[in-house]
């Protein structure tokens, strides 16, 4: 397949890519494109609540503090959260799933049960439901809280798989070569289980970053002088009708990011599994 | 209904009865672990002794944690949710008051995604690449990404604060005016995924060989997209509007918050704030159960609407 073609096929993954990629570079190197301080108060008065300008392209809040600087650094914030959340799910998850899928029996019905218990709720409200439990809110919580909550879609994808890869043919002869459950389980059944984990984690990712986003936004996740998008958010709403900025700006980070995870999990879908070629 | 029918609906009802158990647990262990001991309990109460000793009773917090999930189970069972902390009413009266609101918006939510939803979906699987295709499924996508409270900060700003064709927020004691922007919000999250939904299941059904005698029988389009290709359609978006209901209730405390709508989602969040643990986990406890009984309705539709179903 000639290289445009690729690419054309796959535009997804590129587009997402690019948008992520972006973004990440911006938040990563935010120090360096932004000479504002985002938690510099601006001194004097007169500076607060001010429109774009080219000093501040995106505006200032109601403190004075520079916006662009604030996205650019609660981006740091939010991606970190969507990925590092992410990662430990895929991890618990993997562990749950192989456990439950590989070896059965009454550890699995017990381990299933406990997914549709967390499955039956709506994520969020118990996730709310969850954060009340500690006397003060804040990030760490957050990914306490979406970590706890998290695992449940990539535990079943991992034991359909190692459920359905236990009794292949080549897992018994690998077996009967003498292989210990380990050998079988990275050898054989991870790799195999890779594909729709590769996309849950991509898709997870998106899901954790607004999540994030939600519970900051209702007070019950970063705390000032924590920068997130969504505890901007929650000022923005304040000034909406005298400076929209505030809350415009944080907003399309948050969803040009988001945007961005889930083109490129669709696209990875679209690429692993061949039945959703039309 | 015939026996068999009766048999598989009852099997569905009695499968949900464990999981409906396991969640009134949880949200029991929940309390357990927020409330801790009971002097800690009361410390946000300024010590009133006579809530200690409800708290102390309510919770029988002096038994083993056996005993007082029995002792909780039984209260629930009447429908006593306990008391709250800072009204001084009972948890299940205050839930009760703010659930029609709840109730209203996510009923206009549902019947917007699904109406737009199906309509969008339709519009682009009848030309599957062309250009109404492409804007479609990009518009989708594109809304299922967007932070739902972000949304309903930008259409209040749009047509409520610089328009000012709408009122931006609060109940307005029931008009529709005050309904719109809340239930399109929480409705815009979720016509992205049936659009996606009806599109994908309608390109299935068009492909198969009774839609072909259909045509050839001279069935004009419309008739053919309504009553074949639709029909056959619905089943993957009742499976959408199942998984949406999800969507709807996540969608709802931060909504409600948004656009000040007095429902159970707004109590919740903010009950958090005043640390009024009663009234918090009464509202996960109801937001769980009407979604796991919503989810069972969901998988009734499917023995309604595909006889196959019936079978299993």
């Amino acid at each position: 397949m000639p290289g445009s073609t690729v690419l054309r096929r796959h535009r997804g993954i590129v587009a997402g890519g690019l948008l992520l990629g972006v973004l990440a570079g911006a938040a990563v190197f935010a120090p360096v494109l932004v000479r504002h301080d985002p938690l510099e108060i601006a001194g004097g008065g007169g500076m607060t609540l001010e429109r774009p300008t080219a000093a501040h392209p995106f505006g200032t809040d109601a403190l004075g503090r520079d916006l662009l600087a604030r996205v650019l650094w609660a981006g740091r914030v939010s991606l970190a959260i969507g990925v590092g959340v992410e990662v430990l799910v895929a991890l618990l998850g993997c562990l749950i799933g192989l456990v439950a899928g590989y070896y059965g029996g009454a550890l699995d019905s017990a381990l299933m049960r406990t997914t549709d218990v967390v499955m039956a709720f709506p994520s969020l409200v118990l996730a709310i439901g969850l954060i009340a439990v500690f006397e003060r809110p804040g990030l760490d919580k957050v990914v306490l809280v979406l970590v706890a909550l998290g695992w449940t879609t990539i535990a079943r994808v991992v034991r359909g798989a190692a459920l359905s890869l236990r009794e292949r043919d080549y897992v018994q002869a690998a077996r009967a070569l003498g292989a210990d459950n380990r050998t079988i389980i990275v050898r054989h059944v991870l790799p195999n289980a890779l594909g729709p984990l590769l996309v849950a984690a991509t898709l997870g990712i998106g899901s954790n970053m607004i999540a994030e986003a939600g519970l900051s936004f209702l007070g019950l996740g970063a705390q000032s002088p924590t920068l997130s998008w969504g505890a901007m958010l929650a000022d923005g709403q304040t000034f909406l009708s005298s400076a929209p900025w505030v809350a415009v700006f944080p907003g399309v980070a948050l969803l040009l990011a988001v945007l961005g995870i889930n083109l490129l999990g669709d696209g990875l879908r679209d690429l692993l599994d061949p039945r959703f070629h039309d | 209904m015939s026996p068999t029918a009766l048999r598989v609906v009852g099997g569905r009802v009695a499968a949900v009865v464990p999981v409906a158990f396991g969640v009134t647990l949880l949200v029991f262990l929940l309390n357990a672990a927020a409330l801790g001991d009971p002097a800690r309990a009361a410390m946000g109460q300024r010590g009133d002794p006579e809530v200690i000793e409800r708290i102390r009773r309510d919770y029988a917090l002096d038994r083993p944690l056996v005993a007082q999930y029995g002792a909780w189970m039984t209260r629930l069972a009447r429908g006593d949710l306990g008391h709250s902390y800072h009204q001084q009413r009972a948890v299940t009266e205050i839930i009760l008051e703010r659930a029609p609101a709840t109730l209203r918006l996510a009923l206009t939510a549902t019947l917007i995604s699904v109406l737009l939803g199906v309509m969008m979906g339709a519009l682009a699987g009848r030309r599957p690449g062309s250009l109404v295709d492409h804007v479609i499924m990009a518009t989708a996508v594109l809304g299922i990404s967007t932070p739902v409270f972000w949304l309903g900060m930008m259409l209040s700003l749009v047509f409520a604060v610089t328009l000012g064709w709408l009122p931006v927020s609060g109940y307005g004691g029931g008009d529709w005016q005050h309904l719109v922007l809340p239930a399109v919000t929480l409705g815009a999250l979720h016509t992205g995924s049936v659009a996606r939904m009806t599109r994908g299941s309608l390109l299935e059904v068009t492909r198969q060989d009774y839609m072909t005698t259909a045509r050839a029988k001279g069935l004009a389009e419309p008739v053919l997209l309504v009553k074949h290709a639709l029909r056959n359609a619905a089943i993957p978006v009742v499976t959408v509007v199942g998984i949406g209901l999800a969507d709807l209730l996540v969608g709802a405390p931060l909504t409600e918050t948004v656009f000040a709508w007095p429902g159970v989602g707004r109590l919740l969040v903010a009950a958090v704030g005043q640390r009024d643990l009663p009234v918090v986990m009464g509202a996960v406890l109801v937001f769980a159960l009407v979604y796991v009984v919503a989810n069972l309705l969901v998988d009734l539709a499917y023995l309604l609407i595909d006889p196959r179903t019936r079978a299993r």
